[in-house]
């Protein structure tokens, strides 16, 4: 075969079309200039500097890692029932249940934003505040954790439980000691995700979020100032570097489950 | 522990609770909630609780939402314009990338090449799109760079403020959602159907179009839906790549719920716009699978 035949340029191409703007982020914010634009004017890092002396993004940030931390084991829990359940046995209405709970997948996010935020304000009413927050965002991630959980947990083999249990362990201590392991790489690749769709969601939180913004709401705050957009680019290095980092980890958890399971790796989280 | 020694059904059953509570409590009450609350109506401050399809009558009667006029578009067939051209314009630059990986890469790189493609979707989204903004505005990157390099004199002023820019913004944006379901149909062709195809005289273009396009049509019609009516929810796009004036659905939405304040016309336009999306969806599904019978 042909190394550089026409579809792997092709490829090439929209992967860079792909990675473009973000590779313009470390470009811009090291870049000591206040408007974005070439030339390039020289090495920088005071927007840096800048980000670490601004208090109220401080606080936005701490309020969105609270809200991805409960949102990611919240959903996560969610999901390990619904994932266990899927794959124990078959019950009246299972797959109209399962495809009630991953109805988010399918409906656009400002319906979601827009009907909860009328049955916190008008029919709970209730006060906005983190926890509105975190009650969205596990919604939006349980199909995603069951998503990737499904995999984790089809992949049991039934026999492993019993044979467990034969030997002597109750029902708790053979899930504990034998189906736990086995899918605990799909726990931590599910909890990984879900952080990262909650710490990334800017729809929902700005619908849901009480008086202090998360930082996607903060960050949509400085879009407005000129002379913030330095900033914007250093922040999104910032949180694009952690990303990238936490879907190595959740992919590197992926891979193990895959092998432990033994099965071939047919790639991708969804 | 009493639940842990029933039958695997009553297990099932007890583990499938919570989760469901929270989707019936947090999906379907609110759903609920906004068709009811689109029945109400808002005149400043006050908010009357009679039944009444006032909304509905503001939605279809004005040029503003639906009929448009000479000049201009009704929001939502705008919309679904915008939508319809992103989802076309992504499913048909995503579909040969999802062909090279499932038929050009060898299988132990394939993971690799998924998870390159997936990196972008995962990090900010927001970020994404303002970046899109920088590239493509009057001094951003894109002028300001082919200036320095003496190919044009002027900024060119196509690029931002317009439906353009919109609909490079949201190609981008949803990428992956194109590709994946794609890849997946094309991983479950067999591939001896491709060499019988050989065999029996079609040449690699041929056997392209009448066996391994077909079979992966249910991973374009996948794709088709998951960008299609996401993207019609999309606001932040178009607020920020239009700039003021024209906008779409989901602006008027947002702008109904957070600065006007008339939640019963919000959530009657949610509505609307969930049945346009629902019945363009259905339409589509069922055009493919009637010309998917026709083919025998």
């Amino acid at each position: 075969m042909n190394k550089w035949s026409g579809l792997r340029v092709y490829a090439l191409i929209y992967l860079a079309f792909l990675y473009a703007p973000i590779l313009l982020l470390p470009l811009f914010a090291f870049n000591d200039a206040a408007i974005i634009a070439f030339p390039l004017t020289g090495f920088s890092t005071r927007w840096f500097e800048q980000l670490w002396t601004t208090q109220a993004l401080h606080q936005a940030l701490r309020n969105s890692l609270f809200i991805a931390t409960i949102t990611s084991i919240l959903a996560t829990l969610l999901g390990v029932c619904a994932a266990r359940a899927g794959t124990l046995a078959n019950f009246p209405g299972k797959r109209g249940f399962l495809g009630f709970v991953m109805l988010p997948l399918v409906l656009p996010e400002i319906v979601i934003a827009v009907a909860l935020l009328v049955v916190v304000r008008q029919v709970l009413d209730l006060d906005l505040s983190n926890w509105t927050v975190i009650a969205a965002h596990t919604v939006i991630c349980i199909p995603f954790s069951i998503a990737i959980l499904n995999g984790a947990f089809q992949n049991l083999d039934s026999s492993f439980e019993e044979a467990a249990m034969d030997l002597g362990e109750t029902r708790w201590g053979a899930f504990r000691l034998v189906i736990l392991p086995l899918v605990f790489p799909g726990i931590i690749s599910s909890l990984l995700i879900c952080f990262i769709i909650s710490l990334d969601d800017f729809v929902i939180a700005q619908f849901l979020t009480g008086a202090n913004p998360t930082m996607p709401v903060y960050i949509y705050g400085l879009t407005r100032f000129v002379d913030a957009l330095p900033l914007i680019m250093a922040l999104g290095t910032i949180l694009v570097t952690i990303s990238i980092a936490l879907l190595i980890v959740a992919e590197y958890f992926r891979r193990r489950g895959v092998a432990r399971a033994g099965l071939k790796d047919t790639g991708g989280f969804l | 522990m009493g639940i842990f020694d029933t039958s695997p059904r009553a297990r099932a059953a007890a583990l499938v609770a919570p989760p469901f509570a929270y989707a019936l409590l947090l999906l379907a009450v609110p759903l609920i909630s906004i068709v009811l609350i689109s029945f109400w109506t808002q005149t400043g401050l006050t908010l009357s609780r009679v039944f009444t399809l006032d909304n509905y009558r503001e939605i279809f009667s004005g040029p503003i939402y639906i009929w448009g006029n000479q000049n201009r578009w009704g929001v939502l067939p705008l919309s679904l314009f915008v939508s319809a051209t992103v989802t076309l314009v992504t499913v048909l630059l995503a579909y040969p990338v999802a062909y090279f990986v499932s038929f050009h890469v060898a299988p132990q790189r394939k993971s690799l090449w998924l998870f390159l493609i997936t990196i972008p979707f995962w990090t900010s989204y927001l970020i994404r799109v303002f970046l899109w903004k920088v590239i493509l505005g009057y001094n951003g990157v894109v002028n300001t760079g082919l200036i320095e390099l003496g190919l044009i004199q002027e900024p060119l002023d196509f690029l931002l403020y317009n439906l353009n820019s919109v609909i490079i913004t949201l190609s981008h944006a949803y990428a992956v959602f194109a590709i994946l379901p794609i890849y997946v149909a094309l991983e479950k062709i067999d591939r001896s159907l491709l060499e019988a195809a050989q065999d029996l005289g079609e040449n690699r273009f041929t056997t392209f179009v009448r066996v391994t396009l077909p079979l992966s049509v249910p991973g374009i019609v996948g794709s088709v839906l998951i960008v299609f009516i996401p993207t019609i929810g999309d606001y932040v796009t178009p607020e920020l790549m239009l700039g003021a004036g024209g906008r779409l659905i989901s602006n008027v939405i947002q702008t109904q719920f957070l600065q006007l304040n008339n939640w019963p016309l919000g959530a009657a336009l949610s509505i609307i716009t969930m049945l346009a999306v629902g019945v363009v969806s259905l339409v589509f599904i069922l055009l493919n699978q009637r010309w998917l019978r026709g083919r025998g």
